[in-house]
């Protein structure tokens, strides 16, 4: 048998965590330190520069794509963040109607069917529709079905959660005092789940902004997003222009994150303090 | 705004059932689920099932003389099993899935384990800091292990410099001390750093929402901390571990990436065949037949996470 100290079970559980962040954020810590290297070889440090951020600037095709992904992950973002929302609907209040099995499965499938099985599928399917009506063109437009098809699975789980804690009895409330569905969805419902659709928006957003193998199967001539440049670069080897990338999309993420969460967080308080002052009244 | 005697008269359940909300809210999510996820995967199967060439969606069925056939040209599933490379890809894509997914349980389950028994105003910090590089890309962060297992990366010269890299020759997971990159070892180490945060989340929640009083009891009847780990905590913690290493396991089977960067020529995945196939090759029907023979594998795990998943919203 195994007797441990609980002073030994701390210590090695404060070791255990440490070591596991470290794990996590080693490989982030490397990208953006040599993104300052001044070295003909990537991965050895030899003095600090700026040059692959003026590299950068004028590199025509990282700028484009860049752009055209944040585009497409912008749309992206909104549409999974509607169909998500409906579909948590359909789940959360509708416990019975026809084919629900079928229904819930392909909202949870997405989330770990394998990319190239998803994309490969969905190009076909375009491919096919193109050879009949000569419609739809490969480029942005099927990247952001590709990327919306994702989206909306996760959008979907996040919606969900937080439509499942909500308290029933709020919106029965507004519908006693005369509320119709579309007012009680609009003035009790949607607010109340306003933090949820944020996160939602920015997952999405995110992984939309990062996807390389849907992208790939979905994009056509001239339509080249960031990660498709970058992964063409890194499967070369290593190239310390895509480390200067990486630095700048992990401090607009990092500050967009720690952003966000400190408004839901502080969106959270406010709202249980109404709720406690409502409470008391 | 209508008194409650007219809303008590109101009519409201005359619209036509297409007009209702329910109907709406049910019915775009779900035709949309319908054309642009079951639909390309039936084309896909019709793909994988004709030959190459003749890649039109019409050559399931056809009708001739009066008569509605079914034609279904097996050639490319012959092919693959056959073709014992084929064969070696499948398996292997298996077994480095189940590696991963182990590897993950067994640093994940205790990470999720000391977060959820942290201080409490610690864990919503904790809880972001294992998010924080999911949302940073995750191309990007493979692409840092390139670096870092290259020659002279920090990762390597530490392996080599501490006499791990014999350990992993050892164990075949290398061919040869100071060899890193595009080894079984960078392939599996890439692919847990990846999936790892997908274990821990669920685990993290299922842990957290325990009753710590079930082990209170426990050890008031005596049970060592340690039993009361196996016998309570995991038994307990079992949908987690479920849903975490469904997580992991489905989606490394078809992982392209990660063996794309940091896999070498001896780490063939099935998820590059089917790449390969696709845009090298440019053989569509033999892509969709290879892509329809994962999902055959991954099945069975598939069905199970969604029925679990299902279960899991369901029960909240």
């Amino acid at each position: 048998m195994l007797r441990t100290s609980p002073a030994f079970n701390r210590g090695f559980g404060r070791a255990w965590l440490v070591l596991g962040y470290a794990f996590l954020y080693l490989p982030i810590l490397a990208l953006v330190l040599f993104s300052f290297n001044d070295s003909p070889v990537a991965n050895v440090w030899r003095g600090f520069t700026l040059k692959w951020y003026s590299a950068l600037a004028r590199d025509g095709e990282m700028i484009s794509g860049l752009w055209l992904s944040a585009k497409i992950a912008f749309f992206t973002a909104c549409g999974s963040v509607i169909l998500g929302t409906f579909a948590a609907f359909a789940l959360v209040k509708y416990k019975r109607f026809f084919g629900r099995t079928l229904f819930s499965g392909m909202v949870n499938a997405p989330l770990v069917m394998p990319e190239v099985v998803v994309g490969l599928s969905l190009l076909l399917m375009l491919v096919s529709v193109q050879r009949i009506t000569g419609f739809p063109e490969r480029g942005a437009s099927t990247i952001w079905l590709g990327h919306l098809l994702l989206g909306m699975a996760y959008a979907t789980v996040v919606v969900q959660a937080r439509l499942q804690e909500l308290n029933p009895s709020l919106e029965e409330a507004a519908m006693d005092l005369g509320a119709r569905p579309r007012q009680v969805f609009f003035l009790v419902t949607l607010p109340m789940i306003s933090q949820a659709l944020m996160s939602a928006w920015l997952l999405t957003f995110t992984l939309s902004l990062d996807d390389v193998v849907l992208s790939a199967f979905l994009s056509g001539p001239g339509s080249t997003t960031m990660p498709l440049v970058i992964f063409s670069r890194a499967r070369l080897g290593l190239n310390p222009s895509v480390n200067a990338v990486a630095t700048l999309i992990v401090l607009v993420v990092s500050i967009g994150v720690i952003a966000a969460s400190y408004l839901i967080a502080r969106g959270e308080r406010r709202r249980q303090q109404e709720m406690a002052a409502a409470a008391r009244n | 705004m209508s008194t409650p005697a007219a809303a008590a008269t109101a009519p409201a359940r005359k619209r036509p059932k297409w007009l209702t909300g329910r109907f709406g809210v049910i019915a775009l999510p779900y035709g949309w689920l319908l054309v642009f996820f079951l639909l390309p995967f039936l084309i896909l199967v019709n793909f994988s099932v004709s030959e190459m060439g003749a890649v039109v969606a019409k050559d399931l069925v056809s009708y001739k003389d009066g008569l509605l056939t079914l034609t279904l040209k097996f050639g490319n599933y012959v092919f693959i099993t056959e073709d014992e490379l084929y064969w070696m890809t499948y398996v292997a894509s298996l077994k480095y899935a189940a590696i991963t997914a182990v590897l993950c349980l067994l640093i994940g389950y205790p990470f999720a384990y000391f977060m959820a028994r942290a201080k409490s105003t610690l864990q919503p910090t904790l809880l972001m800091l294992v998010m924080l590089p999911f949302w940073t890309s995750f191309l990007l962060r493979v692409y840092a292990w390139k670096g870092l297992l290259s020659e002279h990366g920090w990762v390597s010269d530490f392996l080599i410099g501490t006499g791990l890299d014999q350990v992993l020759a050892w164990a075949h997971l290398i061919p040869a001390p100071g060899k890193l990159m595009n080894t079984p070892f960078s392939l599996v180490l890439g692919m847990v750093y990846t999936y790892v945060p997908f274990m821990i989340l669920p685990l993290y929640s299922n842990l957290s929402k325990m009753d710590v009083r079930l082990l209170e009891a426990a050890a008031d009847l005596g049970a060592t901390a340690w039993v009361a780990f196996w016998k309570i905590t995991v038994p307990l913690s079992k949908a987690g571990i479920i849903a975490g290493t469904m997580l992991v396991f489905i989606p490394c089977v078809g992982e392209f990436v990660i063996p794309e960067l940091l896999g070498g020529p001896e780490t063939l995945m099935i998820g590059r065949v089917v790449w390969d196939e696709f845009f090298s090759n440019n053989d569509w029907p033999m892509a969709s037949s290879v892509a329809v023979v994962m999902i055959l594998l991954i099945i069975v795990p598939l069905a199970f996470f969604s029925k679990y998943q299902a279960e899991a919203q369901e029960a909240r």
